[in-house]
């Protein structure tokens, strides 16, 4: 299994240079120059002396060449630069942004497991029974609510109670504090956000389990571990679920990685200093080396969480060996 | 808001729209309390006002500078009245013009307890006008006419110009020229990007990076009783629907930039009497710039067909329900003195009173010019407020004298690298500026070879002759006639560039802030150290 972990490990290495190749090029394919951006788009005179300037602060005046050369060095001494808009590095650019999003990932991870598991497995259980339609039904409109929708109603129904009950609108606050500092604060800060990505998570794992499920109890050895006369719950338990949770395993681990840094939309609607946000800004600033460090580290995350979930694979069905 | 003749600034405060909850006369502030405001973008990319052009910059951090000149904070929808912050009085330039001798305050310290001296004035300015190699200066440019800033005493700022011009103490009036000191900026003219020293009412107590900034109150403030506040957190919120739900909440007090006509509506409808607010004409205007280098629009006939094509006088108060634009004016900031009154604006294209005629002239010069049926794109940026609105308008302005427009919008990135290359027929456009200095304002309207933000791709030796006299023109009543024949000329006579409706400011407070006023832009009268809250 090491010499698996081993293998696995070693292919990021071609998927980050080829992942690095490629948004080299398409950013600096975008039309547009940061420093233009940065001193004129406020609509007064942006001198050009300032934009040269600033060019020549930021290597954009040296060859293609020379800059992706001086990207990747630094890429491989793990040395991210810095943020073109700030000045700032970019690992403190991104440390400051990553813990809200890796909380409100992991929030919705587990508001998407403890629904979704369960309700998928009973979906599967009683198909066709009115729980099995009141469950899809939830599912569908899970997958087909957009999320900054969801976002956006789940304030305003927060306000809209809160007046009706206590006379006085409330929302979280706006500005995040770590949850060591004030854990109350913290999580209803976080609750709104998680429970509305959660939400969508859920139902696409939902709809996941009870297809795995009812794939999994049609098979033979499910037929025969009721004849033997074993209890319906460890039928379920022991012999079916452990099966079926093989491709939701594999969904959720995939989900939970894209919600690492690809929660736009939500980290907008919640004001939440994420790096979904961070990443927007960088684009659209044209950020290139801030742009750039968040990819590699997508990348980096969406391949090690599938090592993480190939590796779940192995408890979960002792049959599969790592060669 | 337009003047059939120019309006003093008491006329022009008095034309403000101020809810009923704003400050009486006879209130008295309060101290204490800490003001939370948000910040209607997401953070900035440094704190260096010298380097930055943002508002998003200012906003975070000038609390925590003084400046030399300012507008003044009791009246600062006046675009005449400056006053002084660090200096001791207003000076009368001497030497024909030529000179601006200002006296600095004495006892000034900033933030560690050293004092604040002319030496830093001087120092700060000298940077700004004449930055050193390796130093950013955004503002350089607006500077032209100084000479040498010196320091000939610890007590004295000495400006010299190279010519007389009115332009030049609206223009030092910039509110993002704070003072630093001196030997930080010598040592390292960058550490100011990620750091605060200054001298202002408000010190540094924290930035979450890309969150939120703080300050708290500086004792040592130079203004006796001030600030009011104990201190102040900004919260930076790039989400319109973010910020107004925070100010429903009392999550946040205000933001400073300005909202949407329905946004306004919603919040004043919800909240009652539990909200303020104020507004303004802005000192931000739309720009309809066709690309001479492309034809038809190399042909003045075209171009002078696009604006008589507009109907402002009845499209303004239309737009002004949805977007955030409010007064029709020229080119010149319309509660200026040297704005255009209602009568003088007639006489130009893109102003007649009767659009049935107008338009018939639109569709007489087009024929002539064999354009009839001219089919083009106008190329926008992807902002709603007021951009989309605009050019909506203006699309639909157009097919009423048979003109096929579609619209392209583009990211900001992509849409200024279109604006530099030219890759447009006809574009939306924007001048917007800060201290309302029409001289250095109108600049925007001269040939790219004279002020490189101007993307019509045209030159113009009698435009660039028409300004240079301007600006050496000290003599109001002159002036006045002479921005008048600029103002035709480019209008109207060739249609360089032509104008929308001026933008609106539209500021929503919780009404127990007290203390703040509206000024004709959002870089304006930021320092925070008159507002107090009332509870």
């Amino acid at each position: 299994m090491y010499r698996y972990i081993a293998n696995r490990v070693l292919l990021v290495i071609p998927t980050l240079i080829g992942a690095a190749v490629l948004v080299f090029l398409l950013m600096r394919l975008i039309p547009g120059d940061i420093c233009a951006i940065r001193l004129g788009s406020g609509g007064s005179m942006a001198d050009p002396r300032a934009i040269a300037r600033c060019h020549a602060e930021l290597g954009l005046d040296r060859s293609m060449l020379a800059q992706f050369i001086d990207f990747a060095w630094g890429f491989f001494r793990l040395d991210f630069g810095v943020s073109m808009w700030s000045g700032k590095p970019v690992a403190e650019e991104i440390a400051a942004r990553l813990p809200i999003s890796l909380e409100i990932a992991m929030m919705a991870t587990v508001v998407a497991i403890f629904i979704a598991i369960p309700l998928g497995t009973i979906s599967a259980l009683k198909q066709n029974s009115w729980l099995d339609h009141a469950v899809r039904i939830a599912a569908i409109a899970g997958i087909s609510t957009p999320s900054f929708w969801l976002g956006i109603m789940s304030i305003l129904a927060v306000l809209e109670l809160s007046q009706m009950l206590f006379g006085a609108p409330w929302m979280p606050p706006i500005d995040y504090v770590p949850f060591w500092q004030d854990p109350l604060r913290n999580l209803s800060i976080a609750f709104l956000p998680a429970l509305t990505v959660g939400y969508r998570y859920a139902a696409v794992s939902m709809r996941m389990t009870r297809s795995a499920m009812l794939e999994v109890l049609r098979e033979d050895y499910i037929r025969t571990a009721r004849a033997k006369g074993l209890i319906e719950k460890i039928v379920i338990n022991r012999h079916a679920l452990k099966n079926a949770l093989l491709p939701v395993v594999t969904l959720i681990g995939i989900e939970f990685a894209f919600l690492i840094s690809g929660l736009v939309v939500t980290e907008q609607v919640f004001n939440i200093n994420g790096v979904g946000r961070l990443f927007v800004l960088a684009v659209q600033n044209q950020d290139y080396t801030l742009t750039q460090a968040l990819v590699m580290l997508t990348v980096v995350t969406f391949v090690f969480v599938n090592l993480a979930v190939d590796l779940l694979y192995g408890w979960l069905d002792p049959r599969i060996r790592f060669g | 808001m337009i003047a059939k003749r120019p309006l003093s600034a008491a006329a022009l405060a008095g034309a403000l729209c101020l809810a009923p909850a704003a400050v009486r006369a006879d209130e008295t502030p309060k101290h204490g309390g800490t003001l939370t405001y948000m910040i209607p973008a997401d953070a900035p990319p440094t704190l260096d006002g010298h380097r930055e052009t943002t508002f998003a910059t200012l906003h975070a951090a000038a609390p925590f500078y003084s400046v030399l000149i300012r507008v003044n904070p009791d009246n600062p929808s006046s675009t005449t009245d400056f006053v002084c912050d660090l200096c001791t009085e207003m000076p009368a330039p001497t030497d024909g013009g030529k000179t601006y001798t200002f006296k600095i305050r004495q006892g000034v310290k900033f933030h560690d307890g050293t004092p604040l001296t002319a030496a830093d004035v001087a120092e700060n300015w000298q940077y700004i006008v004449h930055p050193p190699d390796g130093v950013a200066s955004a503002r350089e440019s607006y500077f032209v006419m100084v000479d040498k800033v010196e320091a000939p005493d610890a007590t004295t700022v000495v400006f010299h110009l190279k010519y007389p011009t009115s332009a030049f103490l609206p223009g030092l009036a910039d509110p993002f020229a704070w003072i630093y000191k001196k030997e930080i900026l010598e040592k390292d003219p960058r550490w100011f990007e990620k750091n605060v020293m200054g001298s202002g009412p408000f010190k540094f107590a924290g930035y979450e990076i890309g969150q939120s900034i703080k300050g708290v109150r500086n004792p040592d403030y130079y203004r006796a009783g001030q600030p009011y506040l104990d201190g102040f957190t900004a919260i930076f919120a790039a989400k319109q629907a973010v910020r107004v739900d925070a100010i429903r909440a009392d999550r946040a007090a205000l933001e400073f930039r300005g909202i949407p006509p329905a946004a306004r509506d919603e919040i004043t409808r919800d909240m009652g009497d539990k909200i303020a607010v104020q507004t303004s004409d802005w000192n931000c205007v739309n720009l309809v710039t066709p690309n001479h280098k492309k034809k038809p629009f190399d042909d003045v006939r075209v171009r002078r067909a696009l604006t008589l094509a507009i109907d402002a006088w009845h499209g303004a108060p239309a737009l002004a329900k949805i977007a955030n634009v409010h007064t029709v004016g020229g080119i010149v900031f319309p509660g200026s003195p040297l704005a255009a009154t209602k009568d003088e604006l007639q006489t130009l294209a893109g102003f007649w009173p009767d659009i049935g005629k107008s338009r018939e002239e639109a569709k007489r010069l087009l024929k002539e010019a064999g354009a009839e049926g001219l089919s083009f794109e106008l190329m926008n940026r992807n902002v709603d407020q007021p951009y989309k609105f605009i050019a909506i308008w203006l699309i639909d302005e157009w097919t009423k004298v048979g003109l096929k427009v579609t619209q392209r919008v583009l990211p900001t990135g992509p849409f200024f690298d279109g604006l530099r290359h030219g890759t447009f027929d006809v574009t939306v456009d924007f001048n917007c500026q800060s201290v309302v200095n029409p001289l250095m304002d109108i600049a925007k309207f001269l040939p790219h070879t004279v002020y490189p933000e101007n993307y019509g791709g045209y030159e113009d030796q009698k435009e660039i002759d028409l300004y240079d006299q301007l600006l050496h023109e000290t003599d109001a009543a002159k002036q006045r006639e002479m921005i008048r024949a600029f103002e035709k000329y480019v209008l109207d006579t060739q249609a360089h560039m032509f104008m929308t409706p001026w933008w609106n400011r539209i500021i929503p407070m919780r009404s127990y802030v007290k203390g703040w006023k509206i000024s004709p832009s959002h870089y304006l009268n930021q320092d925070l150290a008159n507002v107090w809250l009332d509870k």
